[in-house]
């Protein structure tokens, strides 16, 4: 691939895609615009986590790409051997090996640490976009921190079904400033958002926007005093294969007769889990 | 017993080994030459081109080839393939005025100077399948007369020197590094007419010509005249510093529509006609006027025009979803998995649905 620069994009756009990056770090939970490419892959497939995470490689970096928590799906897959054309860097499985992890609707169990960077592909990034479509209207209702209409969505929800209907994608609030959408991970992965160790980046390529959370940055999902929120997931379930009581679980359909089961969402979680039970077993 | 699903990098592979198969068809029917997609499907390679952003047939015949037929996807790859090459330049506007026509029609006007020539185009042809062309094609010899060799100037500009046509002025500061660049600055609103322009002509075909229909039909009605529709080839021209001289570097065809609207005129400005503009790679008329029409109508707010809820005058509407290579990637993400939001989708419903049966069973 030697047509090509290291990871795919020219110097000049990843000094490009670095500024927006500072900056997002600078302000963490700021949208900051940024002039997408066009990616070999199609707008909406995480095109703008794959320019992030092309920004911030070097080549010593040890690369891991998930897609639903899981190494195999396809889209990982696909996003991983790109990186391992393009840039020629190791790449892993294994959460706590790798340096930098891209993600789409997942975030590790495995705690993040120190030094690790964390990409997140932004389907759409403004949390207001669906209670107002314009982009000049939300940008002035960021600069104002004129939430209040948020702050009614969710009240209504509670006051029609008793609690905050959203189970993935829920708003958060960044250091008490900016609205986040956190991307469309479950809430119950909002919790980890939270003084993580790690470097959240978040890329959104169709949009063209770039936004942050330092390592240690305060993040709340939004919530009312009187109904707080709650990380939640499949109630009373274990995983099936590594008996994971506090992970997230993906429901298997096994037969056609209403037959489920409950496994690992993060594939890499679960196999070290199974790999350890062996060894206790042999030992 | 289930065990989590391995194997889609195997899985990829073998269906793009298909894709590649099922490409070429029958492997007893010749393969197609890029020649002649080039040469006889001219306007799928024009279109491509235009939507893709980058004058190269060959390269866009290439595309249509790797991409089956399908334009979209045939867009999508030259614009993947746009966004590695190195900017090195601006180039000078090309003058449309000094092009070679090919074919040049107005509506407003029975005559002008330079003539009326239809070209060679598709209208008033009957639209009966010829069934000649499926046993080979022998094609007559069109009759030809000498290039004219006379000036074509633009139909609107007869229109302009009686000051009935609004005169464009280039924006402030209009040097050619001031050009604003679509593909290297993010899309911020609102956005200047060049920056609305940009967008159009590399915007998608169906999309605009549909948002021009919408105006005709009254969704920001605004009645355009075709002033002048022509189709040729252009010299393109840049300075070059290090010679200190502009070099002319190619030579592109391009589409060029003008429309004509009424402006009803304010209370500081008299009636006055104004101007659509659109200007398309190749020979691609139907993007052309949409074009103009989308453009014009995107004029609504500088021209204090009535802007009651229609589409095309909405530019962060139009620029927002005009783009098919942005449209249908994110259309088509939704056949990604998403087993991880589903679920926490079901148990949410699960949830909901436990809670009210409880409440309906205790008021019961």
């Amino acid at each position: 691939m030697s047509a090509y620069n290291f990871a795919y994009l020219d110097e000049a756009t990843k000094r490009m895609l670095r500024r927006a990056i500072l900056k997002a770090v600078a302000i963490p939970g700021y949208q900051v615009p940024f002039s997408s490419r066009e990616m070999p892959m199609p707008y909406g497939w995480g095109t703008g986590g794959v320019q992030v995470t092309a920004a911030c490689l070097v080549p010593e970096d040890t690369l891991k790409v998930i897609d639903q928590g899981a190494d195999d799906t396809t889209n990982a897959v696909s996003i991983r051997k790109f990186f391992e054309r393009v840039a020629d860097v190791a790449v892993t499985g294994q959460t706590a090996e790798a340096s930098i992890i891209q993600t789409r609707h997942r975030i590790p169990e495995t705690p993040l640490t120190e030094g690790q960077i964390l990409v997140f592909q932004v389907p759409i990034p403004e949390p207001l976009r669906f209670l107002e479509p314009r982009e000049t209207e939300t940008r002035v209702m960021h600069a104002l921190e004129d939430y209040g209409l948020m702050q009614v969505r969710l009240y209504e929800d509670i006051a029609r079904h008793g609690e905050i209907a959203r189970a993935y994608a829920y708003p958060v609030r960044v250091e008490g400033r900016y609205i986040m959408d956190p991307s469309p991970i479950p809430k119950f992965d909002n919790p980890k958002l939270d003084n993580s160790h790690a470097l959240q980046l978040f890329g959104a390529g169709r949009e063209g926007r770039i936004y942050a959370l330092p390592p240690y940055t305060r993040v709340e999902s939004l919530d009312f005093e009187d109904y707080p929120f709650t990380a939640t997931k499949a109630a009373g379930q274990a995983c099936a294969l590594c008996g994971s009581t506090s992970s997230y679980l993906d429901e298997v359909i096994t037969d056609d007769a209403g037959g489920r089961m409950f496994v690992c969402s993060d594939t890499d979680y679960c196999a070290s889990r199974v790999a350890a039970q062996s060894q206790e077993d042999a030992a | 017993m289930y065990v989590a699903v391995k194997g889609g990098e195997r899985a990829i592979g073998n269906a793009h080994d298909w894709l590649a198969e099922a490409r070429r068809g029958d492997p007893s029917v010749p393969d197609l030459a890029l020649a002649q997609i080039r040469e006889q499907l001219a306007l799928a390679v024009d279109r491509v081109m235009a939507e893709g952003s980058l004058y190269d047939p060959d390269l866009a015949a290439l595309a249509l080839k790797q991409a089956r037929g399908d334009t979209i996807e045939a867009v999508f790859l030259i614009r993947a393939f746009r966004t590695t090459l190195p900017r090195f330049g601006t180039s000078h506007p090309v003058d449309t005025g000094q092009m070679q026509i090919i074919r040049r029609i107005s509506a407003t006007y029975k005559d002008a100077p330079g003539g009326q020539i239809l070209g060679p185009t598709f209208d008033y042809t009957h639209r009966l399948l010829d069934f000649g062309l499926a046993d080979g094609d022998t094609v007559p010899q069109a009759p030809e007369a000498p290039a004219s060799h006379s000036a074509v100037p633009h139909i609107l500009s007869h229109l302009g020197a009686e000051g009935l046509m609004q005169p464009e002025h280039a924006p402030e500061a209009c040097g050619a590094d001031d050009v604003p660049d679509l593909t290297r600055t993010p899309l911020e609103f609102p956005a200047a007419r060049p920056l609305r322009l940009q967008a159009l002509t590399r915007g998608d075909e169906g999309f605009l010509l549909s948002l021009a229909y919408s105006t005709q039909r009254g969704y920001g009605r605004n009645h355009a005249f075709v002033g002048e529709l022509r189709i040729g080839h252009v010299r393109v021209a840049a300075h070059l510093p290090e010679l200190g001289f502009d070099v002319e570097f190619a030579e592109i065809q391009v589409t060029e529509c003008e429309s004509v609207n009424q402006f009803q005129g304010s209370k500081t400005q008299p009636a006055q006609f104004t101007r659509g503009y659109g200007l398309v790679f190749g020979q691609s008329e139907r993007k052309a006027i949409s074009m103009a029409l989308v453009d014009r109508a995107l004029r609504a707010q500088e021209l204090g025009e009535d802007m009651s809820d229609a589409p095309a005058q909405d530019a962060e509407f139009v620029l927002s979803h005009c783009d098919n290579i942005q449209s249908s990637g994110f259309l088509e993400h939704i056949k990604l998995p998403h087993y991880v939001d589903f679920q926490a989708e079901l148990e949410l419903i699960r949830k909901l649905r436990r809670e009210a049966c409880a409440m309906q069973e205790a008021a019961e």
